[in-house]
């Protein structure tokens, strides 16, 4: 039986009808085609699904569209503003945050999260709070100082 | 992974979520124990009734001689909540070692104890608090106290057409004198072994101490000899050593891929020591 949910992603509502079963991410994937939002594990483990919804880091892939219906959205392709890159996602490439690059949509997600949280993370404080994110390349040292860029220019630090 | 078919149903109040019941439908909360479930069809309802916009569901309430946490609480709030870190530390403590950031900002408290994993945390932690689980059905409201609520692997004492409301957590000495160690299965973050410690102490002795396990037996469970071998005793290396002899006593103890009984055994000990010496 189809349900009709609406739900705004990154600034723009959308409406559509769904089966009950229909997970977040495969919404997010195949209805709008953001295909930024990765699938991983499937499994709430990895974290290459996390969006956030409703200004939290949540895995897409553990939710249903519908409990979804009247959220409000934001995925990786809803960072960057106006073509400039958010802090996240500069850092990332001037710290080389990114190696096969499959986390990593996932990885600025939690870590912007983060940072709304924690706007001066200790190192510590960032492992800490990756702690659902995998990284199969072992990228994790580069992720870290990504984020602590991203941090520091969030704080006008290096602005 | 997809699950299989369902008719989907969002309850406005908690009435409306019981007249939603019945058949083969079941209640979805933060969704991150039945979805999981749902998607490797071990469980295939007819119907989900979402009780996750009920907001009389969603609020901490600080009452005179207790604490009252909806169902629909996430371990998030559990965990940054000021007035659970006061009263009753070990809450706030294993709120912030179930799975990660994005499951604690879905999981609810109510559906883990719905659901009843031999290896979630919060089993422990409520036995250990001493808690009463208040249950709505459309024959009216009934209290279960937590010691008669686990019945089992996956089973408690909720009956169809019931929802659990609310926890509540009674402000006493022990609950302001406590503490949840765990050792995590490390994909998972499930508890191999998890361990909440609630001691009283008395000018040294220990007064009253109630202690919960979860990982160890199919379901959580109390180790009442570990608890009335500290009963008047100090709270020393010594006392934990002798009161723990027993911490198995009456259970069958888990086995599986991740840890043997043995292996289980010997952590059930070890976090038993390790919770109580943080009480010291």
């Amino acid at each position: 039986m189809a349900n009709k949910i609406s739900i705004t992603v990154n600034g723009k509502m959308h409406t559509a009808e769904v089966e009950a079963r229909t997970l977040l991410v495969d919404f997010i994937r195949e209805h709008l085609s953001l295909t930024g939002t990765h699938i991983g594990c499937d499994t709430s483990s990895c974290g290459a699904c996390t969006i956030h919804m409703d200004g939290k880091a949540i895995k897409s892939c553990t939710v249903l569209a519908v409990q979804a219906d009247g959220s409000e959205l934001t995925t990786v392709e809803g960072l960057s503003k106006n073509g400039e890159l958010h802090p996240m996602q500069e850092g990332f490439r001037e710290e080389h945050g990114l190696q096969c690059g499959f986390c990593t949509p996932g990885m600025m997600m939690a870590a912007t999260d983060l940072l709304k949280r924690n706007p001066s993370p200790s190192e510590h404080e960032i492992r800490e709070a990756l702690e659902g994110n995998f990284c199969r390349c072992t990228g994790y040292h580069n992720i870290v100082k990504s984020i602590q860029y991203a941090a520091g220019k969030m704080n006008g630090a290096t602005a | 992974m997809i699950p299989n078919t369902f008719e989907y149903k969002r309850a406005g109040s908690v009435e409306e979520a019981i007249g939603m019941l019945g058949g083969d439908a079941q209640i979805l909360g933060g969704g991150h124990s039945l979805i999981p479930a749902l998607k490797l069809r071990l469980n295939a309802p007819g119907a989900l009734v979402d009780i996750s916009k009920i907001t009389s569901l969603q609020s901490i309430n600080d009452n005179e001689k207790s604490i009252t946490v909806g169902a629909g609480v996430t371990h998030a709030a559990i965990a940054s909540d000021a007035v659970l870190a006061e009263h009753c530390p070990m809450m706030g403590q294993a709120a912030c070692e179930i799975g990660d950031i994005q499951v604690r900002n879905m999981g609810t408290i109510g559906g883990s104890i719905a659901h009843a994993d031999p290896a979630a945390d919060w089993p422990a932690v409520l036995l250990a608090t001493d808690a009463n689980v208040i249950i709505q059905s459309s024959g009216g409201k009934r209290t279960v106290d937590i010691d008669q609520f686990f019945k089992g692997f996956y089973e408690t004492a909720l009956e169809e057409g019931e929802i659990i409301t609310s926890i509540s957590i009674p402000k006493t000495a022990f609950n302001r004198h406590s503490t949840y160690v765990k050792f995590k299965q490390p994909a998972s973050r499930f508890a191999l072994v998890g361990c909440a410690a609630a001691v009283e102490m008395d000018g040294g002795i220990v007064k009253s101490a109630r202690i919960g396990l979860t990982g160890v037996a199919e379901s959580a469970y109390r180790p009442m000899s570990v608890e009335s071998a500290l009963t008047g005793k100090p709270l020393n290396a010594e006392t934990i050593d002798a009161a723990v002899q027993n911490v198995t006593e009456g259970v069958s103890v888990m086995s599986d891929h991740y840890a043997s009984e043995k292996y289980r055994t010997h952590l059930a000990h070890v976090f038993v020591k390790r919770a109580l010496k943080n009480l010291i």
